[in-house]
């Protein structure tokens, strides 16, 4: 199975995260670092809710038992094996 | 990093501070073992501060408490987070690490809470862990096994229940009993490299596995996830928000109105009856003009207060705040805002000097900047008494496609207040306070029904507050203003009303002549200069320099009526665009300076906001004006 990103998932999707790693120049090891303190980490459970207002962006998402809202940018950066 | 040896004799609990992941019961927890009354609300990043109180131990004992601001890791990414750690390992100045920590763990998410709970273990300190929440844990069909919980952490592990009257009587009773170096985890160093967090969830995977194995994991509770999709929704979610807001707005004037007449009765009967029972002088006309007139016309204001704080407690601690941010965060990144600007921005409507403190919660300093800039752009309670008087005294009460025409002008007002914020937020982000991208990485907690304890709690605060300041520092305001209003005494043979041969009345004269382009009259210049230590003060400051104008004995009349007569609409319509801006704040500036540590800060923000509020006000001025073919 190949990994994909976050950010491309469909709605409603589930999948668990392969790793989480720079993707451009936006976030730092600092915001990448955070990203896996709040439970993106390799193996966690993921699921894509939904997309805010436009479709885009923020993307509402359950890692574990927990949901947060994540810009497109943070998204890109967890790659995640879908389910 | 070692911690400064604790000073107490052996075995004597001194202090403990509570730690956790944000959100997970901390305030809660600690206003039950202290008595405190610190605010709890349902989203991460309430508490700010570190705040002390004193519990009492079963045994007679007391012990000094320490609530931290929540956090997600040792590692912090934030000021506040900052905080927390800071006081953990006893680097905080002039401050003693405190003996044991109170690690707060929300039981119904202990695959992100245990993450912390292990590295605070690392840190080698007396730790015991307070399982959270353990009501709502259960009835969501989570069974912890806290024996086996308690042998894997290797510390003692009890139940609380923080929103429960008694739900920290298993906490009081371990502290009593807990023998500091008995029940010290048996950890013999800090490790040299903290672990990382996925070998940490690797050792969390495996505690859940064996304490809490039939836990479901990756799943949100039901009912949560049905009232997502309609309150997170791209359309629905914007209607309900719409609604919400809107619904809030009109229960401010319809709801407010029988219990704003009665004030009004009791204000101005008791006005009648000073007078009717007082000889005519200097005293009388203090009680009635400064006293009844001023600070009276302000107290008019408490129903719609105590209404909109309902409805702000309620969003607070039902969880649906951060759902807003979730929705408007297009908005917010559009013009450059961090996501996290939105809290603080909410906090601000009730006032900015919060508002200001809860932007801590945001990593990037120039983003933070921004955000406290515009903060008082949003419309803090304190303008709520000007809007109310202006509004009720120009608009009238008609319904327009079956809404409340005032509410939806106090509607309108309020939706100036974030458009320019957003505007404002925009330009200083491309010409001064250019950042990087800033994520948004914001939990949205579950849904709590709204604690009616926390709710009355949170009123009767608001309520107390509100009436102290009209007490203390409006009343006293309107006391000066009143000499100031009354001396000198009129000359010999004068004609105008005695104020105008006043201090105050020659003040207002004054700066009436830089107003006059925008509209006011020297009565309302007078009233913006106490309207510097509170905004609402403006109010009380009319009442009190319309009832000295009053010519004669004869009794002050209503504030509303009053101005109604004397203004033109454009008059009253410019001063509501002046109070979209209001600079003058001096409660705001002081926490910009404190939080900022610069006076650069403060004094961009009243020279942006004095700028903004001429401008507008002039504009608005001018175009009822021409409007009204004036």
């Amino acid at each position: 199975m190949t990994a994909a990103l976050l950010a491309d998932l469909p709605n409603g999707a589930h999948a668990t995260v392969h790793a989480v790693q720079g993707n451009g120049p936006d976030l730092d090891e600092h915001h990448l670092r955070r990203l896996g303190e709040l439970g993106f980490l390799p193996g966690e459970p993921v699921q894509v809710l939904r997309r805010g207002p436009g479709g885009r962006e923020p993307l509402a998402v359950v890692v574990g038992d927990t949901l947060f809202a994540l810009r497109l940018m943070e998204a890109r950066c967890i790659q995640v094996l879908p389910a | 990093m070692s911690p400064a040896p604790s000073t107490s004799a052996p075995g004597q609990l001194r202090s403990v501070a509570l730690v956790g992941n944000p959100n997970c019961g901390k305030t809660a927890l600690f206003n039950l073992l202290t008595g405190a009354r610190q605010k709890v609300a349902n989203y991460a990043g309430v508490t700010v501060e570190r705040k002390l109180g004193t519990a009492r131990l079963p045994d007679g004992r007391s012990l000094t408490v320490v609530d931290l601001p929540g956090t997600y890791s040792l590692q912090p990414a934030t000021p506040d987070e900052q905080v927390t750690l800071e006081v953990i390992e006893g680097r905080r100045a002039g401050e003693d690490v405190p003996d044991a920590l109170v690690a707060v763990v929300d039981a119904t998410n202990l695959r992100m809470n245990l993450r912390l709970v292990l590295e605070l273990r690392g840190l080698g300190r007396p730790m015991l862990v307070a399982l959270n929440m353990v009501d709502t844990a259960k009835a969501r069909g989570i069974h912890i096994d806290t024996q086996r919980l308690a042998a894997e952490l290797g510390c003692p592990v009890v139940e609380t229940v923080a929103i429960q009257a008694d739900g920290h009587a298993a906490l009081l009773a371990m502290l009593a009993q807990w023998p500091l170096n008995a029940g010290a985890p048996e950890v013999t160093l800090p490790p040299v490299l903290p672990p990382t967090t996925l070998a940490l969830q690797r050792e969390v995977r495996r505690i859940l596995d064996v304490v809490a194995p039939q836990a479901p994991g990756n799943s949100l509770h039901r009912l949560q996830l049905s009232l997502d999709a309609w309150v997170l929704h791209p359309v629905w979610g914007l209607l309900i928000l719409a609604a919400l807001l809107f619904v809030v707005f009109q229960a401010v004037f319809s709801w407010a109105a029988v219990p704003m007449d009665l004030i009004k009765a009791g204000m101005a009967g008791l006005g009648e009856w000073t007078t009717a029972h007082m000889a005519e002088g200097p005293l009388r006309s203090l009680l009635v003009d400064g006293a009844i007139a001023g600070a009276g016309s302000v107290l008019v204001f408490l129903p719609q207060i105590l209404i909109l704080f309902f409805f702000i407690l309620v969003l607070e601690d039902s969880g649906y705040l951060p759902r807003a941010a979730f929705l408007l965060d297009n908005l917010m990144g559009r013009v450059g805002l961090s996501g996290r600007a939105f809290i603080p921005l909410l906090s601000s409507f009730a006032c900015a000097v919060p508002g200001v403190m809860a932007t801590r919660t945001i990593a990037n300093w120039r983003d933070r900047i921004t955000t406290i800039m515009i903060a008082p752009l949003m419309t803090c309670s304190a303008r709520l008494p000007v809007y109310a008087l202006l509004i009720g005294a120009f608009i009238p009460e008609q319904t327009w496609f079956g809404f409340n025409l005032r509410g939806l002008v106090l509607f309108a007002l309020y939706v100036a207040g974030v458009a320019s914020a957003m505007l404002v937020a925009w330009v200083f982000k491309r010409v001064w306070l250019k950042s990087r991208y800033q994520p948004l990485m914001l939990e949205l907690p579950p849904y709590r029904t709204p604690s009616v304890r926390t709710l009355a709690l949170g009123l009767w605060e608001r309520a107390t507050i509100f009436v102290q300041r009209v007490g203390t520092i409006i009343f006293a305001l309107m006391v000066v203003l009143w000499f100031l209003s009354s001396y000198p005494a009129a000359p010999e043979g004068a004609t105008g009303a005695a104020i105008q041969y006043s201090f105050a009345g020659k003040l207002g004269h004054w700066l009436g002549q830089l107003f006059a382009p925008i509209g006011f009259n020297w009565q309302i210049s007078i009233a913006l200069v106490p309207g510097l230590a509170a905004r609402e003060v403006a109010v009380g400051a009319l009442g009190t320099v319309y009832a000295l104008s009053a010519s004669g004995d004869a009794v002050a009349e209503q504030l509303a009526p009053m101005i109604a007569h004397s203004w033109s609409l454009a008059t009253a319509l410019s001063l509501l665009a002046w109070y979209v801006f209001a600079p003058q704040c001096i409660s705001t500036l002081a926490a910009v300076r404190r939080e900022t540590n610069s006076w650069r800060y403060p004094l961009a923000m009243a020279g942006y906001q004095f700028v903004l509020a001429y401008a507008a006000a002039l504009v608005t001025y001018r175009t009822t004006l021409w409007v009204m073919g004036g």
